[in-house]
C-alpha cells in the first residue's frame, strides 16, 4: 500500500506529528491552567512529568496493564502537586522557586528509581485508527490517535465547562482573581490553591505516562525534552483557556514535526533552525499578544507571573 | 549531551563487592594488579553505544587481578577531566578508557601529559603521531562494514526501493555508516535510495521517533540509525511496519520477527586484549583498528525475515570482508552533489584512514551534511 | 499606594546601647542561622532518604567531604566547577533585584561562548593583551543583548521574562548548534564539530600553583562588584524600590525601563563571560558542550543565596563540591548519579521553606534582647 506522496508528506507529517507529539503538552498545560486559574504557578511540572513517565512505565511493566501505569502516574503527579501546594501555603514561600526545586527533586527521584526500567518493555497504551478510509499508509499512520489524547480533549472541554458553568469553577476563579474577595465569601484560598495544584500535578503525571507508554513509548532519562517547561509557556499562549490549550498544544506539536518532515522532503540545510521553530513560534505569539499597559487578557489577578 | 536541563548521571551497577574492593587503598593489591577506569557519556544501559562499552568493561571485570571502576553520564566538559583525575587520585586507576568521541580534544590532551606514567585509551579516530601525547592512544572499529552488511539485508527486504537512516550529527563516522548502508543495499539493487534525517543530538527520544515516522511517511520500509540509544528508533520503526537493522548492540529482542540483522560492537575482545597487554608489561599501540576479521565488530544473527537469497549474498560478502582489504567506497563513485569521490579502479579499503575524515554523502543518499 | 517606606534602608542602625547591639546581632544572626539550620535539616532529611535505600548517610557525607573538600585535589576539583556557577547565578540574582525571574541564563552562556570562539579566529596573531579583552567583551556583549532583549520585551511589550528567557535559551542552543556545525565549523574538527581551535596565546591559563583557571577569580570579583552595585549605589537602591512596586517607582520618577533593561543586560553579560571562560580556559573552541546546564544550576545557586551576590560565592562552592563528589559516590556506594539531583532538590526545598520562619522566631526578635 506504500506510495510516494511527494511534498504532501510535509503537511501530513505535521498533522501526524501534532497528533503524536501534542498530548503531553496538552495534559501539562491543562494541569497548569487549573493551578494558575487558582492564582498559583507551578514551574515544577517538568519534574512531575518525568516522574509520571517513570512511575507509569514501571507500574505498567510490573502489572502488565498500561492503564494501571496511567493511574499510578496520576497519583504520583498529584502527590507532587500536593507537596507544592502545601509548601506554598506557608507565608512568604515563593511558588516559582519551590517549583524549580520540585522540578529538580522530581527528575532526581525519577532517575534514581527509574534505572531498572530502562531495559524492560512495558505494554503500550491502545490507539484508535481513524485513517481506515484511506489506502495510504501515511494517512493511516498519521490518524492513529491514542485513547489518552481523546481523554485529553474531553478533559479540555470538561475543564472549560467547569470554569464556565460550575460552582467549583467559580470558586477557583474567584480565588485566582482576588484572595480578598474569596475570603469575604468564606472560602479559604490556601485550601483551593492546594487542591488545584494537586489536581494540576495529576494532569502532568498523565502527560508523562503518555510519553513513556505511547510515544515515544519507552522510559529513559532523555524521555522529556522540556515538555513540562514549555507547557507553562503554552498556558500564557492559550490565555488560561482550556480549549485554547488544545490548539496551542497541537500547533506546538505540529511545529516540532516540521524539522524531520522537511528533511524527509529533501530540505535539509539548517535543520537545527527548523528544530527551533516551536520555540520561535511561541515567543512570537507571546510578543504579539502581550501588552505593556494592561494585565494579560484572561490572566488570573493573583498570579505572580503576570503582575 | 542531553537536551534537557540539569546534568544527570546514572546508576552504577558495579557490584557491591567491586565497589568495596575499589575502596581499599592501592597498596592492598598485589603487584601486577591493575585498576581500569571506564567513563561513559550516557547511561550504561542505553541499548546502544554506552551499553556496548559497558559490556566490554564487564568482560574486563572477569579477568583476575583487575579492578574496574566506572562512571556514566559524564559530560564532555571539565567534568570528564576531573572524573579521570578522581579515578587516578582516589582509586589508583592506571589505565583509563574515556569512551566518548568528544573526550579527546581538549580533555584527554589536558590530563594525559600531567600523568605521563598512566595510559589513556580513547575510542575514536583522533590520535596522531608527533602531535598527541604518547601515553594516549586511539582505538576504533570498521563498523561501516557492519552497516554495509546491514545494507545488503535491507536491499533484499525493501519493496519501495527506499531505505531510511536516523542519524545524530554529520560527523565522519556517521557519514561513513550512512554511505556504507546505502552502498550495501545498492550492491543488491542500484535503484535503491537512502533517506537520512539528522536529529542533531546523540540522544533525544521524541525527535528520534519523529524522524523515524517521517522516514516511514516518505516511503522508507527499512530503517537503521546512528544515535546513542537505538531503542526508540527500533520500536517506532516496528510500529510502522518497517524492517529493522540494528546498531551498536543487538536490538533483536525488541521486534524479532522484522529485525534483519545489526552491526554490533564487540568491545569485550578489544578491552580484554588491551588490559592483558598492559598486565603483561607490554605497551598498547597508539593507533588500534580492527573490523570483522579482528573481532572488533560482529553482526547480530540473521532474523527470520531475511530471505535465502539475501542470506547467501550476506554470507558471501561477509566472507569477503573477513579476508581483509574490502572496500565499500570504490570507484566509479560520486557524492550526492555530483562531485567525484573515486574514479574507476580507485578504492578506499576499510582500513584507509582517509575514511575517518569523510565529509560527503554518496549519490543515492537523500540528505545534506550541514 | 506608597511602598517606598516599607523598603529597608541600608546604612548604620542605632547601636547606642548594649541592648541595641544585642538586638542588631539577633537580627543579623537570623539571616545566617535560619538558612544554615535549613541546610542541616535538608541534609538530615536526605540522610533519612539514604537510610531508606539501605545506604549509610555517614559514608555518603564522608565521601562528599573527601571528594569535595577533603584533599588538595578535591578543592581544585570543586573550585574548577565553581566559576561558571558564579556567573550563571549572577544572571539570576541581578534581575531578581527588580522582582524578575530569569531562568534562561544558559542561552547567554552559550551565545557568549560562540561569539568568543568565532571572534578568536579573526584575532589570531593579535597580542593577547588586546585580543583577550576583545573576546571577553564580545561574549559579554552578545550575552548581554540576549538577556537584555528579554528585559526589553518585558518593559515595552509586557512579555513574561521567565518564559521568554527560557524560550530564548532553547533558541540559543539551536543557533549555537547550527553555527558550530555550519558557518563557523572548523573543517578539521572531525568527530566533535567546533570552531577553529584558539591559538595557545589566547588560552586563559590556571591560577599559579593551582589547577583552577582564572575564571574563578573573575567570577568572585563579579560577585563583589554586583554586591557593591546593588547594596551601595543609587542604582541598586532604585532597583530594589522598583522591584518592590514598579508602579510606585514610576510615579516617583525612577527610570524603571532603563533599570529593567540594564539589570537584565548586565546579568546576561556576566553569563556571557561564563561562556567566554568555558571557551578560553576549558574547551579551547566553541562547541555543543557549551550547553552543559550551568545556567540551570545557577538558578539554584541564586535562590539558595537569596539573590545576595556575596552569599552566591559560598553557595556555589558548596554545590560545586556536591557535583565534584558525585563521581566518587557513584563508584564507591553503588548509588546513581541522580542521587546528587535528589540531594539538591531536598536541600533547595528545605531552604525555601525556611523563608517562612523569618521574623517568626522569638529567638531573633530584637524586642527580646532590647528591654529587660
Amino acid at each position: 500500500m506504500d506510495s510516494d506522496i511527494g511534498l504532501w508528506a510535509i503537511p501530513l507529517a505535521i498533522l501526524g506529528g501534532a497528533i503524536r507529539v501534542s498530548p503531553p503538552f496538552l495534559f501539562v498545560s491543562l494541569g497548569e491552567v487549573l493551578t494558575e486559574r487558582s492564582g498559583r504557578i507551578n514551574l515544577g511540572l517538568e519534574g512531575t512529568l518525568v516522574f509520571g513517565a517513570m512511575s507509569g512505565y514501571a507500574l505498567a511493566y510490573q502489572t502488565g496493564s498500561p492503564w494501571v501505569g496511567v493511574l499510578a502516574a496520576a497519583v504520583a503527579g498529584s502527590l507532587f502537586g500536593l507537596v507544592h501546594g502545601l509548601l506554598c501555603s506557608l507565608p512568604r514561600v515563593n511558588d516559582i522557586a519551590i517549583g524549580i526545586a520540585m522540578m529538580l527533586l522530581g527528575m532526581g527521584l525519577a532517575f534514581f528509581f527509574g534505572k531498572p526500567y530502562i531495559q524492560p518493555v512495558a505494554p503500550d497504551l491502545p490507539a484508535i485508527s481513524f485513517g481506515w478510509w484511506s489506502e495510504l499508509q501515511q494517512v493511516q499512520a498519521a490518524l492513529r490517535v491514542n485513547v489518552l489524547f481523546l481523554i485529553g480533549i474531553a478533559a479540555a472541554i470538561g475543564l472549560w465547562w467547569m470554569f464556565r458553568a460550575t460552582r467549583l469553577g467559580l470558586i477557583i476563579r474567584v480565588v485566582g482573581d482576588s484572595s480578598d474577595a474569596a475570603c469575604a465569601m468564606g472560602i479559604r484560598p490556601s485550601v483551593v490553591h492546594t487542591f488545584a495544584t494537586a489536581a494540576g500535578g495529576a494532569f502532568a503525571g498523565v502527560g508523562g505516562a503518555y510519553l513513556s507508554l505511547f510515544y515515544p513509548g519507552s522510559w529513559n532519562e532523555g524521555i522529556s525534552s522540556g515538555q513540562g517547561l514549555m507547557a507553562v509557556a503554552l498556558v500564557i499562549f492559550a490565555r488560561w483557556n482550556p480549549i485554547a490549550c488544545l490548539w496551542a498544544a497541537l500547533i506546538f506539536g505540529g511545529a516540532g514535526a516540521l524539522g524531520p518532515a522537511l528533511q524527509s522532503a529533501g530540505i535539509s540545510q539548517g535543520y537545527y533552525l527548523f528544530y527551533a521553530a516551536p520555540y520561535v513560534l511561541t515567543l512570537g505569539v507571546l510578543i504579539a499578544t502581550s501588552s505593556p499597559t494592561r494585565a494579560v487578557t484572561g490572566a488570573p489577578g493573583e498570579l505572580s507571573i503576570t503582575k | 549531551m542531553t537536551s534537557t536541563p540539569f546534568s544527570r548521571r546514572g546508576f552504577l551497577k558495579t557490584s557491591a563487592a567491586l565497589a568495596g574492593a575499589a575502596a581499599l587503598p592501592k597498596a592492598a593489591f598485589a603487584a601486577g594488579d591493575l585498576t581500569v577506569g571506564f567513563i561513559y557519556v550516557g547511561p550504561k544501559d542505553d541499548y546502544g553505544y554506552n551499553q556496548a562499552h559497558a559490556e566490554g568493561a564487564g568482560a574486563v571485570k572477569a579477568l583476575a587481578g583487575v579492578t574496574v571502576v566506572e562512571e556514566e553520564n559524564v559530560a564532555e566538559t571539565i567534568d570528564v577531566q576531573k572524573s579521570m583525575e578522581s579515578m587516578i587520585n582516589f582509586d589508583g586507576a592506571t589505565l583509563l578508557f574515556p569512551t566518548s568521541f568528544g573526550y579527546f580534544d581538549p580533555h584527554i590532551l589536558e590530563v594525559a601529559p600531567k600523568n605521563p606514567d598512566l595510559r589513556f585509551q580513547h575510542c575514536g579516530g583522533l590520535w596522531q603521531d608527533g602531535v598527541h601525547p604518547t601515553n594516549a592512544g586511539s582505538y576504533f572499529g570498521y563498523i561501516g562494514m557492519g552497516q554495509y552488511l546491514n545494507g545488503i539485508t535491507a536491499g533484499y527486504a525493501t519493496k519501495t526501493k527506499k531505505i531510511g537512516f536516523v542519524a545524530a550529527k554529520p560527523i565522519p563516522q556517521v557519514l561513513l555508516n550512512i554511505n556504507s548502508f546505502l552502498l550495501g543495499a545498492r550492491s543488491v539493487d542500484s535503484e535503491i535510495t537512502c533517506q537520512v534525517i539528522f536529529t542533531g543530538e546523540w540522544s533525544l527520544a521524541v525527535k528520534e521517533a519523529e524522524a523515524t515516522n517521517a522516514l516511514a511517511d516518505a516511503g522508507c520500509d527499512v530503517v537503521t540509525c546512528h544515535v546513542d540509544g537505538p531503542k526508540v528508533v527500533m520500536e517506532t520503526g516496528a510500529a510502522r511496519g518497517m524492517y529493522l537493522n540494528g546498531y551498536h548492540a543487538n536490538q533483536s529482542s525488541l521486534a524479532p520477527e522484522i529485525y534483519l540483522t545489526g552491526a554490533e560492537w564487540n568491545w569485550a575482545k578489544v578491552y580484554e586484549d588491551m588490559v592483558k597487554t598492559t598486565m603483561d608489561g607490554g605497551t598498547i599501540p597508539n593507533f588500534v583498528r580492527g573490523g570483522l576479521a579482528e573481532g572488533f565488530i560482529k553482526m547480530s544473527p540473521l532474523g527470520p525475515a531475511v530471505s535465502d537469497e539475501a542470506r547467501n549474498k550476506f554470507e558471501a560478502t561477509k566472507a569477503e570482508i573477513m579476508k581483509g582489504g574490502f572496500a565499500a567506497i570504490k570507484g566509479p563513485l560520486k557524492d550526492n552533489k555530483g562531485n567525484v569521490i573515486a574514479t574507476e579502479g580507485q578504492a578506499f579499503e576499510e582500513s584507509d584512514v582517509a575514511l575517518e575524515s569523510m565529509d560527503y554523502l554518496v549519490e543515492g543518499v537523500i540528505g545534506a551534511t550541514s | 499606594m506608597a511602598v517606598v517606606d516599607h523598603s529597608p534602608v541600608p546604612g548604620p542602625r542605632g547601636l547606642a546601647s548594649p541592648e541595641g547591639w544585642l538586638a542588631a546581632l539577633a537580627r543579623r544572626s537570623e539571616a545566617v542561622l535560619i538558612p544554615l539550620g535549613a541546610l542541616i535539616a535538608g541534609l538530615a532529611v536526605f540522610g533519612l532518604f539514604l537510610m531508606s535505600q539501605g545506604k549509610s548517610p555517614a559514608e555518603f557525607y564522608g565521601l562528599v567531604y573527601k571528594a569535595g573538600f577533603g584533599t588538595a585535589f578535591s578543592w581544585q576539583n570543586t573550585l574548577s566547577r565553581t566559576a561558571p556557577l558564579l556567573f550563571a547565578a549572577l544572571c539570576v540574582a541581578l534581575p531578581a533585584r527588580l522582582g524578575l525571574v530569569v531562568i534562561g541564563g544558559e542561552g547567554a552562556i552559550v551565545m557568549g561562548g560562540v561569539a568568543c570562539g568565532a571572534l578568536a579566529g579573526a584575532l589570531s596573531g593579535w597580542p593577547p593583551a588586546l585580543a583577550l579583552p576583545l573576546m571577553a567583551a564580545a561574549g559579554a556583549l552578545v550575552g548581554g543583548v540576549w538577556i537584555g532583549a528579554v528585559g526589553w520585551l518585558r518593559h515595552v511589550r509586557g512579555v513574561n521574562e521567565t518564559i521568554a528567557s527560557l524560550l530564548m535559551a532553547y533558541i540559543a542552543i539551536a543557533l549555537m548548534n547550527h553555527l558550530v556545525e555550519g558557518p563557523f565549523r572548523d573543517p578539521a574538527s572531525l568527530n566533535k564539530p567546533s570552531t577553529a581551535p584558539l591559538p595557545e596565546a589566547l588560552r586563559v591559563g590556571n591560577i599559579p600553583g593551582w589547577d583552577v583557571h582564572w575564571g574563578l577569580i573573575f567570577g568572585m570579583l563579579a560577585c563583589l562588584l554586583a554586591w557593591i552595585l546593588i547594596e551601595r549605589t543609587t542604582w541598586g537602591f532604585a532597583a530594589r524600590i522598583a522591584g518592590g512596586n514598579a508602579r510606585a517607582a514610576q510615579v516617583q520618577g525612577l527610570p524603571v525601563g532603563r533599570l529593567i533593561i540594564g539589570f537584565t543586560a548586565l546579568g546576561g553579560a556576566l553569563a556571557g563571560l561564563a561562556g567566554v571562560f568555558e571557551v578560553t580556559a576549558v574547551h579551547g573552541s566553541a562547541n555543543a558542550s557549551l550547553a552543559a546546564g550551568y545556567g540551570y544550576t545557577g538558578i539554584l545557586v541564586a535562590f539558595l543565596a537569596r539573590h545576595n551576590p556575596l552569599v552566591i560565592i559560598p553557595v556555589a562552592i558548596l554545590l560545586a563540591g556536591f557535583e565534584a563528589s558525585s563521581g566518587l559516590v557513584q563508584r564507591r556506594m553503588d548509588l546513581p548519579d541522580a542521587t546528587t539531583l535528589v540531594l539538591q532538590g531536598i536541600v533547595f526545598v528545605a531552604i525555601l521553606m525556611s523563608e517562612t520562619l523569618y521574623g517568626r522566631l522569638r529567638l531573633f526578635a530584637p524586642e527580646r534582647w532590647r528591654s529587660t
